[in-house]
């Protein structure tokens, strides 16, 4: 018997050594599960994915989130996540904060599109954490509903400047195109590049209104047609014409954050 | 390791060569990039108001350039080296494997346009806009497919264990590549994730964090099972625990990717399995380890005169303690004081200088003398002061962010008496500028040695074709 005959390990080992498309096969094999298992679920939540697109079919637990209110039911989805059929407001123009998570406005996108253009997730996340020091640093934690209409999330991984997550409001229009265009002129402490310039480009009209085609047509949580009717995407250039990009990150960032009214007392942890 | 057999086998060593030369070029000017906006973080004036060169748009520029130019070439370098060498056959196609150096290289070029003019798809490690994603998947799956053909037509019987975990490699990237780039394009430079939300941040962290378990750690390791035992000339110390760090490894790493999602909107049974996984996969990756350092049993006094194989144990060093500090980080309690600071960026450079670059340099080095058929290295002497520009420049790094990370999570959450935040968080943002420039200092000395670097591997090749053109010395490889 040959060296190369004996058998060091297990006959399968063995085997899978001697044989290419076995190993590939085994490997291909060991290498999904562990996505599958974490990834596959997530698109099961009761309370966004799949319940917002066509695939949930009649599926009554979609109506419904896991949150349970203070006098122990289950607090219904369009208290989380607006819905115009059932708001006093029916049109993204009528809608005010606490209305629910709503899809931005065609401003708000174009102004997502500098953000992402400008790698701006890079130091500032968007999800603030279950902490008593953030809470009092930026407000209500994150929950995932608020990110249901975020393709291509901005959660990020790293505060080398503050959390954007709840800036909406917390600021005048004034100082943030002050801070954006020069922010040491508003905080001298800061280390974050000069903007000024975003606000000499104009907006990208086409590429923005062509955005809201696309996201009407996203396999998983779409923006429903409903809320971006074929007219509403129509009168969407109307609406960017002659603003720059500065407005448009400015609109994008005094959107954040204020779209659910959190109730004390509730967890909306899943 | 290699079959022993009457005919020597001619090998396609000439694209190995220019994959070799393109990596020790694309360190330099990634860690370059790494150097220039570390100095734009401390300096911020530096970002010159120039859009092209603000610190958001070049950071994956120097993400990209270190891990898949630099990263790239040097795992396939040492893929198509290795592949060869262990199964004494040529490469399957040679016209394939120069498809791949072409195509990788093009990718290149247009990372280092796309990234300035901003064309980003805003996913982490995985900017590129849609079309150059497509042109990474063919050319991904070419050196797939010639390597996995290559180790098919193998003369040996079994297939030797780097090819493991190359092959590991090939797969599991080829489906994060594929699933976290889906996405609809609304232009010729821009897209959107066809994910939203919770799912699309699992997606990317699954990405995320496997390409460094398997592009970043599967395939150097790769490096580690040949190079190690070569350049020591010892054994690999054990086969079956090589069979175990490459089947726990291969399984294991692939869950770990939701603890980077630690107490954000995800759901918690998501971070706290990728948790548990990250801390039973310290036993693989010591496991690993620790059968790389063995292997050196018998041959340590050779680190007195081998400078090559500093490279080696000291990258081992690296792997072994960045693979005990990252399931540490992904505990909870630990995760929520580092999290978003500086700390995870040094556990990353840690990784990517010490263990990831060291090794390739070891490796590199190594396969210089022999492709090139040299005894030694244009200077050993520039080879040591490499090594030591390597080290410590690594270690200043990950010391100064190790530092402003804790420091920088101690400040966000700390109380005065009144029961109020005691900083306000620009505080932390200033208290950050000693360290900023420690941590620029550091990555300036590994620059330096990338340089040097270059600069050895170009000399010895000049001094290899000057001696090949007299016919002093026949070619070997």
């Amino acid at each position: 018997m040959s060296d190369h005959d004996k058998i060091y390990s297990t006959k399968f080992q063995d085997a899978v050594e001697r044989k290419t498309v076995l190993m590939f096969v085994m490997i291909a094999l060991a290498v999904a599960v562990g996505g599958i298992v974490e990834i596959v679920p997530l698109f099961y939540l009761p309370n966004n994915a799949l319940c917002s697109s066509a695939l949930a079919g009649n599926d009554p637990t979609c109506g419904n989130t896991q949150h349970i209110g203070k006098d122990g039911s289950v607090i219904p989805m369009d208290k989380i996540i607006w819905n115009p059929a059932t708001s006093a407001h029916k049109t993204l123009e009528d809608w005010v904060p606490g209305d629910g998570v709503r899809p931005y406005k065609p401003l708000e996108l174009a102004g997502r599109a500098v953000y992402i253009r400008e790698g701006c997730y890079l130091c500032h996340s968007q999800n603030v954490r279950p902490f008593r020091d953030e809470k009092d640093r930026y407000g209500h934690y994150s929950i995932a509903e608020e990110s249901v209409y975020d393709h291509t999330f901005q959660w990020g991984s790293k505060r080398t400047g503050p959390d954007l997550a709840r800036v909406g409001g917390k600021y005048s229009d004034e100082w943030q195109r002050r801070h954006l265009a020069y922010p040491r002129a508003v905080v001298p402490e800061s280390v974050m590049p000069n903007f000024a310039w975003l606000a000499d480009m104009p907006v990208n009209v086409a590429e923005t209104v062509q955005t809201m085609k696309v996201l009407t047509i996203m396999p998983f949580n779409p923006t429903p047609k409903t809320i971006y009717t074929d007219a509403y995407i129509d009168g969407a250039a109307a609406q960017l014409e002659g603003k720059t990009d500065m407005d448009a990150v400015i609109a994008y960032l005094q959107g954040m954050g204020n779209h659910v009214k959190f109730e004390e007392g509730v967890n909306y942890r899943d | 390791m290699e079959a022993t057999q009457a005919t020597p086998v001619k090998y396609d060593m000439e694209v190995v060569r220019w994959f070799t030369i393109a990596a020790a070029i694309y360190a330099v000017v990634g860690t370059l990039v790494g150097v220039i906006i570390a100095a734009e973080l401390a300096w911020p004036f530096l970002n010159l108001d120039i859009p092209y060169i603000t610190f958001g748009r070049l950071r994956p520029l120097h993400t990209n350039a270190v891990i898949f130019a630099f990263g790239g070439c040097a795992l396939m370098a040492t893929g198509f080296y290795i592949v060869q060498r262990t199964g004494a056959t040529k490469l399957w196609s040679k016209g394939l494997a120069w498809f791949t150096f072409w195509g990788w290289n093009l990718i290149i070029v247009g990372a280092v346009i796309s990234y300035p003019m901003g064309w980003s798809q805003g996913k982490e490690y995985a900017e590129l806009p849609w079309i150059i994603d497509i042109m990474v998947a063919v050319v991904w799956l070419s050196y797939g497919l010639n390597y996995i053909m290559t180790v098919a037509n193998r003369k040996t019987s079994h297939i030797y264990v780097s090819n493991w975990f190359t092959m590991s490699m090939i797969v599991m990237i080829t489906y994060l590549h594929v699933v976290n780039s889906l996405c609809i394009p609304v232009s010729l430079t821009a897209s959107y994730s066809i994910f939203t939300g919770v799912q699309d941040a699992m997606v990317q962290w699954w990405w995320g964090h496997n390409a460094v378990g398997f592009y970043l750690t599967a395939g150097f390791l790769a490096m580690m099972y040949y190079f190690v035992p070569k350049q020591s000339g010892r054994p690999v110390f054990s086969y079956r625990l090589s069979v175990l760090h490459f089947w726990a490894l291969t399984f294991g790493y692939v869950w770990l990717g939701a603890h980077h999602l630690q107490y954000t909107a995800l759901p918690d049974w998501t971070g706290s399995l990728g948790a548990a996984v990250s801390l039973a996969m310290i036993i693989p990756s010591w496991g690993g380890a620790m059968n790389g350092m063995m292997t050196m049993s018998g041959a340590w006094d050779k680190l007195r005169t081998d400078y090559i194989l500093r490279f080696l144990v000291v990258s081992l060093a690296f792997y072994a303690m960045s693979t005990f500090e990252g399931p540490v980080m992904s505990l909870k309690s630990v995760n929520a004081l580092s999290h978003y600071t500086d700390w995870t960026v040094g556990h990353v450079h840690s990784g990517a200088l010490g263990w990831t670059a060291m090794v390739a340099y070891g490796a590199m080095y190594h396969m210089v003398k022999k492709l090139w058929g040299v005894d030694k290295m244009y200077s050993d002497g520039l080879v040591n002061v490499h090594f030591w520009l390597a080290t410590i420049g690594t270690v200043i790094y990950i010391v100064a962010l190790w530092v402003s990370g804790i420091m920088q999570g101690l400040m966000w959450r700390d109380y005065d008496e009144y029961g109020t935040l005691t900083y306000t968080f620009v505080e932390s943002v200033s208290a950050m500028h000693p360290y900023y420039v420690m941590r620029l200092v550091g990555g300036l000395i590994f620059n330096i040695g990338t340089i040097i670097a270059l600069y050895n591997i170009v000399m010895t090749v000049r001094q290899a074709s000057a001696l090949r053109s007299s016919g002093a010395v026949p070619a070997k490889a």
